[in-house]
């Protein structure tokens, strides 16, 4: 049943079987009907299901966010578009101070059924307003979920995961992958929210990552292979929740650890697995552990700064052979 | 307004609900019992109690951090606000929310939010999938004079009236920001005419007057329930007391506030019509506030070992 197709067509579909089934699914955010997405991603979807429920919303993200979350109260599943994880930044206030902590402040009275989708990312010459990676930020906040697609099945499968749950989901959508074309399986069963995967068996050193990151640590992956060290690699999949269990697993099989991630190390969800691991695993580790991070700037134009500041496969295989010099 | 009289000793006793579940709020707070801010409707009490008048059980209600007030008027019991400032089990949020976030999904009653201006976006969307839905329902989100000074306020004015949303904006203008004077915070002091310019249906009302608060919510409602879009009502007021109990007013005079207590709405009320019973109600009122106090002192404290619970759904994925 598997079928090739491209991250955002995968998205796509998903979205469109979502509003096929249920018809309090909609979709809102900027451009997302007569533009066709500002990524394409839901080219199509306004022929298919009219104005009403693909909704282009003004440049308004705390409203329409906090529309999102009003909707959620009141019955509908609402899917909202923010354009970019910087534009975020505008709707914090409704995630923060709303979405993330209406069930509680209300006694358990009033979830909020909601999905936001947003992309992340650096690496397409967009400088310091349209690069950064702040879904660990997002990770900080209890009452959220946040989700990661990698593959084009993730892609696929975290919509659906995402508008199943009663509870704010966030989804991080890395722009860069939006072309990227994997296997889909729609009959195979989602991999639940919260679960970790591996997605490379190795014996010697474990890389944790998410998003983007994981295709990096694969290659990376490959030329430690060639150079003789058996690398294992995790895509975390959800940062909230975090899954102790599969990356604590994976600390006890190789005792060495590094994580790869495109946001800053400071105050960061890298620091957060390292002081799980230091908490509930120290004694399993041979050497230090080790992370490959974006450089502590915000991001630069210039293509040669730019790739100096994200993390690369070349990064990572020196902090790999690092850490496996560490006795 | 066709006023029968019904109605009015109706108002009147629960504007004296209010008054005095508030005094009582002080006197409580300064016992210790509650903690925490506690911001008094004192002086604003037409509003609340005349926009409700207009409302029917299914319509939802948004409303501020100064919410006792709104949350009384719409049927929430006494003794769950109370417990709720006790912080007790039994509250209406379980002591989760305090003075500030009063909630009740039965009353509809949403809030209880602490974020000046952050409740309307929500209230848009509420009103979004009434429409959606085609349920013929109306949403009310209620704010002060600050919330007008506040990005969401303009963005969620303009999709209201852009997706053409059967909300009622009540706009409580006491005409201070905490300790900052409208003239202070806003270029255009008529905030009715702000709205206005979103093309939405505006009007100002005399806030003190229960009966013109009424009269007006009613009309609007009727309205918005005809299909005429958001409609955004400025009811002028001025809060008695202070913003909370850390304010130590000197941002104004004495006189000031002296002059607006001749408007009182209770003394509004009472003066149109002196055969209201207010001996009655008092005693009332009395027995009503003394249970409510019984009720949250004999409350329970949720166990701590509950503490994490309702940061997500039960059953759903943690």
């Amino acid at each position: 049943m598997s079928t090739v197709i491209t991250y955002r067509e995968a998205i796509r579909q998903a979205i469109r079987e979502a509003m096929e089934k249920d018809e309090r699914v909609f979709l809102m955010g900027e451009d997302v009907g007569r533009y066709g997405g500002s990524f394409a991603v839901s080219m199509g979807l306004l022929k298919q299901f009219g104005n009403e429920r693909i909704i282009d919303t003004p440049l308004s993200e705390s409203a329409f966010t906090g529309a999102g979350i009003g909707a959620a109260l009141n019955g509908m599943r609402p899917i909202v578009e923010i354009m970019t994880v910087n534009f975020s930044l505008l709707a914090l206030d409704q995630i923060m101070n709303n979405a993330a902590t209406l069930l509680h402040m209300s006694g358990g009275q009033f979830n909020v059924p909601l999905v936001i989708r947003m992309t992340t990312g650096g690496g397409k010459q967009l400088a310091a307003q349209h690069s950064h990676s702040l879904e660990g930020w997002f990770a900080h906040i209890p009452g959220l979920k946040v989700l990661t697609p990698a593959t084009v099945q993730d892609a696929y499968d975290m919509v659906g995961l995402a508008l199943a749950d009663p509870d704010p989901v966030l989804i991080f959508e890395n722009s860069l992958l939006y072309n990227a074309k994997g296997d889909l399986d729609t009959a195979s069963t989602p991999l639940a929210i919260g679960k970790a995967k591996v997605h490379r068996e190795g014996k010697e050193i474990s890389i944790l990552s998410y998003g983007i990151s994981v295709f990096k640590a694969l290659e990376a992956a490959d030329i430690l292979a060639s150079e003789g060290i058996d690398a294992e690699v995790i895509d975390l999949r959800s940062l909230r929740p975090l899954d102790d269990e599969t990356i604590m697993a994976t600390v006890r099989k190789t005792h060495r650890v590094m994580i790869v991630d495109e946001g800053w190390k400071s105050g960061s969800i890298s620091a957060e697995i390292m002081a799980r691991i230091n908490e509930q695993a120290f004694f399993e580790l041979d050497a230090p552990m080790g992370r490959v991070c974006s450089a502590e700037v915000p991001f630069p134009y210039a293509k040669h700064l730019e790739d100096a500041a994200l993390p690369q496969p070349d990064k990572i295989v020196a902090m790999a052979k690092k850490l496996m010099e560490e006795s | 307004m066709k006023t029968d009289s019904d109605i009015v000793h109706k108002f009147y006793r629960d504007m004296l609900l209010i008054r005095r579940f508030e005094e009582k709020c002080v006197e409580m707070y300064s016992r210790e019992k509650i903690r925490g801010f506690l911001h008094l409707y004192i002086g604003e009490e037409a509003i609340g109690v005349g926009v409700m008048h207009a409302l029917a059980p299914d319509d939802a209600v948004l409303a501020t951090y100064r919410e006792h007030g709104q949350a009384l008027a719409r049927g929430v019991h006494p003794n769950r606000i109370m417990a709720e400032m006790y912080g007790k089990l039994e509250g209406c949020s379980r002591g989760r929310g305090g003075s500030m976030h009063i909630f009740d999904a039965e009353k509809r009653f949403y809030g209880g939010s602490a974020i000046v201006a952050g409740a309307l976006p929500v209230a848009v969307g509420m009103a979004l999938a009434d429409k959606m839905m085609k349920r013929n329902r109306v949403t009310v989100c209620f704010f002060g004079d600050g919330a007008a000074a506040e990005g969401e306020f303009h963005e969620s004015l303009n999709l209201a009236a852009l997706w053409h949303l059967p909300i009622l904006f009540i706009c409580e203008n006491n005409l201070y920001a905490m300790g900052t004077a409208i003239e202070f915070s806003h270029s255009e002091t008529n905030l009715a005419k702000k709205a206005s310019c979103y093309r939405i249906e505006s009007h100002q009302v005399d806030g003190m007057d229960v009966e013109a608060v009424a009269e007006a919510s009613e009309s609007a409602v009727e309205k918005i329930r005809d299909g005429a879009g958001p409609i955004f009502l400025e009811c002028l007021t001025y809060r008695f007391r202070a913003h909370s109990m850390f304010d130590a007013e000197l941002y104004r005079s004495k006189s000031e506030v002296d002059e607006w207590k001749k408007r009182d709405p209770l003394l509004v009320l009472q003066q149109r019509y002196p055969s209201i019973n207010i001996e009655k109600y008092e005693h009332e009122i009395t027995i009503t506030i003394d249970e409510a106090l019984n009720f949250a002192e004999n409350g329970t404290l949720e166990p701590r070992d509950d503490l994490t619970k309702f940061v997500y759904t039960q059953g759903g994925v943690q």
